[in-house]
């Protein structure tokens, strides 16, 4: 009766005996959240540095002292920073945003159709760019320092190099004012239909698609290739298995922790750093709505929009790191 | 064609101007009475306005957090918007700036100028069927001139004592005598909404020639006919869409590839690359709005009227308007006052870049070492490259300027009315007395050149309540050079308004008052098939 009882075991340990994946996960679930939390000082420290505050720049070179306080007043903004913080959190965290200083209006409601456009923006682009980076890595892995390898990556370096208003303006100079053949400006608005949204977003989407595509297959691309050079890959050859077959059935599967991550930062850039494709091409994203918001100092929207960005972010780079294990079973047991 | 024909055809287009005023002035200007007579015709048959259609505009200016309320309109994009669906008691004539009646049929001042008694319209209609009333005007402009008031047109009424009813008439008691009163009414918040919008200021019901459809703050806002028009010269189209595009070169290639019909606000760097496209047209207005820099006249060295006049001096107001505003601006006079305004103060001897005066004055002052000016891009487009260029127009007349370039952010904040040297923008104002009284009055809390001096307050505000018009304009002028001399405002150009249509819009009114036909573009223009 030397040993001690089961019970005596801490729960959280014996709870990573038995599901160590499960616990693997709530541990990077718990992780999130803290660093979420801590995201939401930065935002809300970082805005009450900013110089000039709602009441002044909003109202700008047609503010009287009246009216300044007026709005002052109203937000209660002679309160303390913390008490206005703890607020602030306690309502976030039920989903409440507040409404805005500036137009009174629901920051939710807005946020919620802002984030539908630039998720729906993102989500095209990356139903198109992904598969197609995957797809055009593995094929240069097959064409690898042939021409359709040097090809594919000439075209996606230049596209990558270029900053991504430029290649909006030129894909708006070529096939909106010359060829009039694409809608734009690509604003999209409630009663829009599905064929016309999906008509009017082609331009950005394309943009978008060019700015990311690169960056994925490059890293799919190296990452298969660093596998291909394994001994296991070399059995594969001598045991006479066709060589885009090998790539497809024995090394991408093997690459997929990279890829995974790669493709995860890219998803979180579509959502979150898109502004200037936005800006460029008129279109009622998230990006936009922060910009106009951090422009007249509308704190509930700007702190709202922040603390989105942040979430999809860390959730997107939770979800790498989870598959990135799923899919390695060496990462599972960490010592 | 020259350019005065061009204008004058341009104001028949417009209905500015009769046919014998026309032939009187063309002819004046050398064009034979048949050509005058050709371009008369010409001019007033495409004066002859088209009903239908969608009109599309892309709009700098709106932003996610614009209010619908018009007592907190701010950008460009609401001010067009609210001139679509809403009315003011008084408008400003086109072309002259002065009072012409509105929702407002007449008005008539006490002889102080103190009371003034406005007759409201019969028979006008709201959107939603209820009729125009004598309390809804009242309570309007209570909305508005309430301390607690957050209204954008608080500081306009500022001097309004009481506002009542009496019988069918608006009466308004001033706290001072006022001549410009019926102007200030014409402000852009002032949209007589029903009951004054206490219900609902955000309902965008109003008397105007559009319905408001749809609206998403900073994106997108379309309207339809209001069939039952108080009035029937204007309102062309059937439908507007007002888009926002605050990326310039998106507004222009909307323009250009013919999926808007107006663009407002075009860059003076590429308004000559705009001008190639075949189905453009640029439309240039002159405007009140100006570029200045500013001293402040109780700062050192800025506290010495021979330092400020040799800094005038320095300046070469030519090359900024060619360099800065692409030649689409006027030279200015180192006071805010131009040609725009009624009563416009005439025959002031132009300031002219004159090196050898101002290092006589840079001299006498005794000031030794550089100056140090502030700027920023947000101060007015192309601020910094306007500091620059000034700083080499000093350098010949041995005066050293630093130039300090400071972040946008905030500079309204930490530089401009704070730092004794700057560069800054004002719009302009309806009247001399509003421009005057918010930045040159000792008292005014926008006073950024530190302008006190209680001789000029003393004819501020004679000339507010002086009604005879040739008595004012001699005070206006008193005003305009003491400022010009004395003042600490160097105001080296005014900027003139620069949009753009495609060819299809016809009837565009060149407005005084304000940017964009004064608000009223979508109002008054039509489209050509």
């Amino acid at each position: 009766m030397t040993n001690p009882a089961p019970s005596n075991i801490l729960p959280g340990l014996r709870l990573r005996q038995r599901f160590p994946l499960l616990a693997l996960i709530l541990e990077r679930f718990v992780l999130s959240i803290v660093l979420l939390f801590a995201v939401s000082i930065l935002i809300f420290g970082g805005l009450e540095a900013l110089p000039g505050d709602f009441a002044t720049t909003y109202l700008g070179q047609s503010a009287t002292p009246q009216a300044v306080a007026n709005i002052r007043q109203d937000l209660g903004l002679n309160r303390p920073v913390t008490t206005r913080y703890v607020e602030w959190l306690g309502n976030a965290v039920q989903g409440d945003f507040g409404t805005s200083w500036a137009s009174k209006n629901s920051v939710s409601e807005q946020i919620g159709k802002r984030l539908g456009n630039s998720l729906f923006l993102a989500g095209f682009a990356a139903l198109i760019s992904v598969p197609l980076a995957v797809g055009l890595g593995m094929l240069s892995v097959h064409f690898r320092n042939r021409m359709p390898d040097k090809i594919i990556n000439v075209i996606s370096l230049a596209a990558i190099s270029l900053p991504e208003f430029f290649i909006g303006y030129l894909l708006i100079l070529f096939f909106a004012v010359k060829l009039g053949m694409a809608t734009f400006p690509a604003t999209v608005y409630d009663s829009m239909g599905l064929v016309e949204r999906l008509k009017a977003i082609a331009l950005p989407t394309a943009t978008l698609v060019l700015v990311v595509l690169a960056h994925m297959m490059r890293m799919t691309r190296a990452a298969i290739l660093s596998v291909m050079s394994s001994a296991y890959m070399e059995t594969a050859e001598l045991k006479g298995l066709g060589a885009f077959r090998s790539i497809v059935k024995h090394a991408a599967p093997n690459a997929l922790a990279p890829i995974i991550n790669v493709v995860a930062l890219n998803l979180a850039y579509l959502v979150v750093g898109v502004v200037v494709v936005e800006v460029v091409f008129v279109y009622p994203g998230m990006g936009q709505y922060m910009v106009d918001a951090v422009t007249v100092r509308d704190m509930p929207v700007v702190q709202a929009c922040g603390l989105i960005f942040a979430a999809v972010y860390i959730f997107l780079n939770m979800t790498a790191d989870i598959l990135a294990i799923v899919a390695n079973p060496r990462l599972r047991h960490p010592r | 064609m020259n350019d005065y024909t061009k204008y004058l055809a341009s104001r028949v287009t417009a209905g500015g101007l009769s046919r014998r005023e026309f032939m009187g002035r063309a002819m004046a200007a050398g064009i034979t009475l048949a050509v005058a007579d050709k371009l008369f015709t010409e001019s007033a048959e495409a004066a002859e306005p088209k009903r239908g259609g969608h009109l599309k505009l892309g709009l700098e200016g709106g932003a996610a957090t614009d209010s619908k309320d018009p007592a907190k309109f701010l950008s460009q994009f609401m001010f067009c918007i609210g001139r679509c669906w809403g009315d003011m008691l008084v408008e400003s004539d086109p072309l002259t700036g002065a009072a012409v009646p509105a929702l407002a049929e007449s008005w008539e001042p006490s002889k102080d100028a103190v009371t003034w008694t406005f007759k409201i319209r019969k028979g006008v209609k709201f959107h939603d069927g209820k009729e125009l009333t004598i309390d809804d005007v009242v309570a309007t402009l209570k909305r508005h001139t309430d301390k607690k008031s957050e209204s954008g047109a608080l500081g306009v009424l500022g001097s309004i004592k009481e506002i009542k009813a009496d019988g069918g008439n608006l009466v308004l008691t001033l706290s001072e005598g006022n001549a410009d009163m019926p102007l200030l009414l014409s402000d852009y918040h002032l949209v007589i909404q029903p009951n004054g919008g206490v219900d609902d200021p955000l309902a965008s019901i109003g008397t105007g020639p559009y319905k408001l459809t749809s609206f998403e703050a900073g994106v997108r806002a379309t309207f339809e006919k209001n069939k039952d028009d108080w009035r029937s010269d204007r309102g062309y189209v059937d439908s507007i869409e007002v888009i926002g595009m605050n990326d310039a070169t998106a507004r222009i290639a909307a323009l250009s590839s013919g999926q808007v019909h107006y663009i407002n606000r075009v860059d003076p760097k590429t308004v000559n690359l705009l001008k190639r496209a075949p189905n453009v047209e640029i439309l240039s207005t002159a405007g009140r709005g100006h570029y200045v820099f500013i001293m402040h006249c109780d700062k050192a060295p800025f506290d010495n009227n021979d330092l400020r006049l040799a800094l005038k001096y320095a300046m070469d107001r030519e090359t900024m308007v060619q360099k800065i505003l692409g030649g689409y601006g006027k030279v200015g006079n180192d006071f805010p006052i131009n040609s725009t305004y009624a009563l416009f103060p005439e025959g002031i001897e132009q300031r002219v870049y004159d090196p050898d005066k101002a290092a006589f004055h840079y001299k006498k002052s005794g000031h030794s070492g550089s100056v140090l000016l502030r700027t920023s891009e947000v101060a007015f487009p192309g601020g910094v490259d306007a500091a620059v260029l000034y700083q080499e127009s000093c350098k010949k007349a041995g005066i050293e300027i630093e130039v300090k370039r400071e972040p946008g952010d905030g500079y309204w904040t930490n530089v401009w009315n704070v730092q004794p040297f700057s560069t800054s923008y004002w719009g302009g104002r309806p009247t001399q007395d509003q421009m005057y009284s918010t930045a040159y009055l000792s008292t005014a809390d926008w006073n950024d050149t530190k302008f006190k001096r209680p001789d000029f307050d003393k004819l501020l505000l004679q000339a507010r309540s002086e009604l005879d018009e040739a008595k004012r304009k001699d005070l206006y002028r008193a005003m305009a050079m003491m400022v010009r001399d004395e003042g600490g405002v160097i105001l080296p150009m005014f900027n003139d308004f620069v949009n753009a249509s495609t060819k299809q819009v016809k009837g565009y009114v060149h407005d005084i008052g304000n940017d964009m036909s004064n608000g009223y573009v979508a109002t008054r223009v039509w489209l050509d098939a």
